[in-house]
């Protein structure tokens, strides 16, 4: 078996630091686009954050969105063209702090598209300031002593907070950091383009990733207290899955 | 002929961005220009459109960006505090070549402020509605007809020139009632939009529709090019109307509701002998100066009115350039001038005080 790059990822390389998870993320949506046949009519929208430049790196129609803003910018692209696959790609300070009020309102309304969501419990670009998804007792740039959550509240667990409203069809949970998780993440990655080809609705895959340059640690120390410390906060697995409740129950919407 | 029809300006600013073509119009409530969301929450559905209440005018904003990037044309409408919010937008439509319809119905600020006419947005729209250096192109009707014609053209012209298009009116267009005709053959139809991202087809290289320049030397060479395009449009988008204008020794200059307050101001003062006209700014950016630059060598002065503390007076006085006298007559908060109160000020010019 030859080794290939999907052909939903253009020739640019990554700019990303050694070790980041925004690569192996970048390729399995790449490949579950190649394996769908959906490049020619999917478009992707890009945050602000380390990712903004995901629009130089997948091969379909990309735009680039205000901080915070993706999901309403991809509601305008899907309402536009319901025909095309519109995903977008989200930091944890873009999609759950920022954006709150967008992610909330697009999952609310059953938007058909899907959310590629990355937990690294931190702000990346900008250099390792708390997020909300930071642990408590985490040490970030911004919580220097800690998170404490008398001053700076708790962590937010964004897919079981969306898993509440009815117009979301799947929520679920991966993380990158085994071969066997790569799996699965690709897997709930394809579950989500899936669903928003039968027009299911809102569907989000939160991955559990690693900032090796913001957290301070190595490459083996970063998959440590992923493992260790950020995945017991945030337990992988389908949050909320309507197509594997009631199969036969949802409607498929041209 | 096109039937005349009596409607309110907003619901007429609705009907005519249907008219022109828009089938997707995002929005949120606020008074006083609500009349354009129910209108269009009641049209979309009926013609295969799109009505969508946002979470807030930063989500409806922000929609309005992801369908003009899908190659769509479509619009947004909100009144000054709504404004406000979309401020970021409008820089990162402006910084991505992106075309767009935005109605604001001004009311009093600043906060909250009232719920009255005013036209207090004037520098928000034709300065610094967000951040970094750009322009709108900003169209201030003075009648609910005009206000279907120009709302028309702001798709055609934001769409030709890639840029967001702001309709500057207000609470006193935005309610009242007028007989208007749509008249479909003043449409011009959208451009090809090759840039549009909505899906390659495997048929050509992907689409990108990004702000963002990292490297400063390519961010200057964009701003300056975008810049370039500016003045293209200063010298060829120029709208105005002069009302006796010919002989007169007294201008005022005025836009939007506050224009029909001084037409009446000038009649009374032409009764009274005293020879007043007025230039009536119809697009606010690019500002009409030609006509000003035209008159300054034959008038004793100019007196601009706004419903404001006086800020459209800046263009006026950088187009006069301290060559004649440019004085200002005001009332804020949403008090509307009277035609009286106009007069008065035209005859103090006339007295020489």
């Amino acid at each position: 078996m030859k080794f290939e790059k999907p052909k939903a990822l253009t020739d640019m390389p990554f700019h990303y630091c050694p070790g980041c998870s925004h690569g192996i993320v970048h390729r399995l949506i790449a490949e579950v686009i190649d394996e769908l046949g959906i490049e020619g009519r999917t478009v992707g929208v890009a945050p602000v954050g380390c990712a903004v430049f995901a629009y130089n790196y997948f091969s379909c129609d990309m735009v680039q969105s205000p901080h915070g803003r993706a999901q309403a910018v991809a509601t305008g692209i899907k309402r536009a063209n319901p025909e095309n696959m519109v995903f977008t790609y989200q930091g944890d300070g873009d999609l759950a702090a920022i954006g709150t009020a967008e992610t909330i309102h697009a999952a609310a309304r059953g938007e058909n598209m899907t959310v590629i969501f990355i937990n690294n419990a931190i702000y990346g670009m900008t250099g390792g300031q708390m997020a909300p998804t930071t642990l408590i007792g985490q040490v970030t740039q911004t919580s220097p002593y800690g998170r404490d959550p008398k001053t700076a509240g708790y962590p937010m667990k964004v897919c079981e907070l969306l898993s509440t409203l009815d117009g979301v069809a799947l929520a679920q949970r991966v993380s990158v950091d085994t071969v066997k998780n790569v799996k699965e993440a690709k897997k709930a990655i394809k579950k989500a383009f899936e669903y928003q080809m039968e027009g299911k609705g809102y569907t989000i895959v939160e991955i559990l990733c690693v900032c090796p340059t913001n957290w301070g640690l190595s490459m083996k120390d970063s998959l440590k207290w992923l493992r260790g410390t950020l995945m017991p906060n945030y337990p992988v697995g389908v949050v909320k899955d309507t197509g594997a409740k009631c199969k036969s129950k949802v409607k498929e919407v041209k | 002929m096109p039937e005349k029809v009596l409607m309110k300006g907003n619901e007429a600013a609705a009907e005519a961005a249907i008219l022109a073509g828009c089938r997707h119009f995002f929005g949120y409530p606020i008074t006083p220009q609500t009349e354009i969301a129910a209108h269009m929450s009641n049209r979309m559905p009926k013609i295969g459109g799109i009505y969508l209440q946002a979470e807030s005018e930063i989500g409806a904003i922000n929609m309005v960006l992801g369908a003009s990037a899908a190659g769509v044309r479509t619009m947004t409408s909100s009144s000054s505090p709504g404004i406000s919010l979309k401020a970021e937008s409008l820089s990162y439509l402006a910084g991505s070549d992106l075309p767009a319809v935005l109605v604001n119905i001004q009311r009093a600020g600043p906060g909250l402020g009232g719920i009255q006419p005013s036209q207090a947005d004037y520098w928000q729209a034709t300065r610094s509605s967000g951040h970094g250096d750009y322009k709108m192109l900003v169209f201030a009707p003075s009648t609910v007809q005009e206000m279907v014609d120009l709302v028309v053209d702001a798709f055609y012209l934001s769409d030709k020139y890639r840029m967001p298009a702001m309709i500057l009116s207000d609470g006193l267009l935005g309610q009242m009632m007028e007989p208007v005709v749509f008249d479909e053959s003043k449409v011009k139809k959208a451009p090809e939009k090759p840039w549009a991202t909505c899906g390659h087809g495997d048929k050509r290289e992907h689409n990108i529709i990004t702000s963002l320049f990292i490297d400063p030397y390519d961010l200057d060479a964009v701003v300056k090019a975008r810049y370039e395009r500016y003045e293209h449009i200063k010298e060829n988008e120029q709208r105005y109307e002069e009302y006796c204008t010919k002989d007169a020794d007294i201008i005022v200059v005025s836009y939007g509701a506050s224009a029909r307050i001084v037409r009446s101001a000038v009649d009374a003062a032409r009764k009274e002998g005293i020879k007043a006209g007025m230039i009536r700014p119809i697009s606010v950016w690019p500002f009409p100066d030609k006509p000003i630059l035209s008159k300054i060598n034959d008038v004793k002065a100019f007196l601009c009115v706004e419903m404001s503390m006086g800020q459209m007076v800046d263009d006026v006085r950088l187009a006069v350039n301290g060559k004649k006298d440019v004085k200002f007559f005001g009332h804020t908060g949403g008090v509307v001038p009277t035609p009286s109160e106009v007069l008065e000020e035209i005859k103090k010019i006339n007295r020489g005080a």
